[in-house]
């Protein structure tokens, strides 16, 4: 291959060579007069995306049986107080409670109905509970960070949770990733399967990472930030987030059906 | 019929998801005991042949006759009810091990095939495959997904079957090898 030999983290690379590279890509992008709707996958400023790319064009195909369906998932799955955050613990966990809801749709505005929404985050502190996060902030022993749930029949889903804090990562030197909850998301066929995160609005961070900034396109990566919501805030409990998904268009047009299972 | 949406963009699933997403018996769709069960493995490389060990895979299959299940019960399984999708993040090594059964062809004269989604750390965006048993020559040949392939590219897609019935997959992100990875119709350009 002819990609430069690049440990994915080395952190070799200072903020101001990281951000040269984006602006570059980014000035590149504004003049090619192409509308791109997704991340690149190939964005070298994210250092660990260098050899985990594919280099070959994606290969077209037709979806067969399989592939239009996805799997089904129900109450057996999924208990209604997973997507309850803040009561994971023996006691409160410590930060900005806050709650973010929307809706899933498919490419098509069809709400996609009873399907299975997974969040994960670090908590307050922006510290994950996971082994090989060695980030020295506080875990907090109220707080996995972790939840479920299930779509409605409007496609609506609604988590309450600790508003995440932002953390650094290895990518270079001084790297903090902007505040973010991962949403991992199913349609109601397999090839509506995504993994996104959402962000909050007014980041001062957004213009310094490349994971955000992989989607070039301003107003696609916009897609990502949540919007503040007053009426969703709680009065003296909670601030309220919303933000809609949307996943690719169905290939099979749902019936009834999708939601009787 | 109605409106079409912009999709919201994907973004990697990070290295942190190890405590959110993988789950008990995830990458088990039958138990081990299952007259039929079959050995579904391999390893996800990296560009320069490296193993990922911070990658997670997920499939979705018909069973033995080639139904597609829409039950419930792949988070929390009852040990019976064949639900048609798995779950797991790769080992220390890169290694990845599913139980299931093989599939079924959904259509007659269909190659049947497992389709798969990978995600990992440094991968922006997900991406799509197909794991075809590697059995029915004549249905691999006729297939319009495989026959579209130069034979090199071709073979990246069709499990070998082992000598003890496993199905041995590996998953090239990138460079010699490189795994076909899909898109479908309504996939935009860059998706
Ligand atoms: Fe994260």
């Amino acid at each position: 291959m002819a990609e430069p030999v690049v440990s994915s983290d080395a952190a070799a690379n200072s903020q101001a060579e990281i951000s040269a590279d984006m602006r570059e890509i980014s000035r590149q992008y504004a003049e090619s007069g192409v509308v791109e709707t997704q991340p690149r996958i190939d964005y070298a400023p994210y250092r660990s995306s260098i050899l985990r790319h594919p280099t070959k064009d994606l290969h077209h195909a037709d979806p067969e049986t399989i592939e239009l369906w996805a799997p089904a998932f129900g109450q057996r799955d999924v208990h209604a107080l997973e997507a309850d955050l803040t009561i994971q613990g023996g006691g409160e966990p410590i930060g900005e409670r806050m709650t973010v809801k929307g809706r899933v749709l498919d490419g098509n505005g069809r709400p996609v109905r009873n399907q299975l929404v997974e969040i994960w985050q670090a908590n307050a502190a922006g510290r994950y509970i996971h082994k090989r996060d060695q980030h020295p902030a506080p875990i907090d022993p109220n707080f996995t960070g972790v939840g479920r749930c299930l779509t409605g029949d409007d496609g609506s889903y609604s988590f309450t949770t600790i508003k995440p804090g932002p953390y650094p990562w290895k990518n270079h030197h001084n790297a903090w990733r902007p505040a973010h909850i991962h949403f991992s998301l199913f349609g109601t066929d397999f090839t509506q399967r995504m993994i996104t995160q959402m962000y909050f609005p007014g980041d001062p961070l957004f213009d310094l990472d490349p994971i955000y900034q992989a989607i070039v396109d301003p107003k696609a990566r916009e897609r990502l930030v949540a919007t503040y919501d007053h009426d969703t805030s709680e009065h003296e409990w909670s601030l309220g987030y919303t933000w809609d998904i949307v996943l690719t268009g169905a290939h099979r047009t749902p019936t009834e059906e999708d939601s009787d299972v | 019929m109605s409106e079409q949406l912009v999709p919201t963009p994907g973004q990697t699933i990070g290295p942190f998801y190890g405590f959110a997403l993988p789950y008990a018996g995830g990458e088990n769709l039958v138990d081990r005991t299952h007259p039929n069960a079959v050995r579904l493995h391999g390893t996800v490389y990296d560009g320069h042949g490296d193993p990922v060990p911070d990658s997670m895979l997920e499939i979705w299959q018909a069973d033995a006759e080639g139904n597609v299940s829409q039950e419930p019960g792949s988070l929390i399984r009852d040990g019976y009810t064949f639900t048609g999708f798995g779950r797991v993040a790769v080992d220390n090594v890169g290694h990845y091990d599913f139980t299931t059964v093989n599939p079924g062809a959904s259509e007659p004269g269909k190659a049947p095939f497992i389709a798969m989604t990978v995600f990992a750390r440094g991968l922006l965006n997900r991406l799509f495959t197909r794991i075809y048993l590697p059995e029915d020559t004549q249905a691999l040949a006729n297939d319009p997904v495989l026959s579209a392939l130069p034979e090199d590219r071709r073979s990246t897609l069709i499990a070998a079957r082992e000598a003890d019935g496993s199905l041995r997959f590996d998953i090239r992100l990138q460079g010699d090898g490189e795994t076909v990875f899909l898109s479908y119709p309504n996939h935009r350009a860059d998706s």
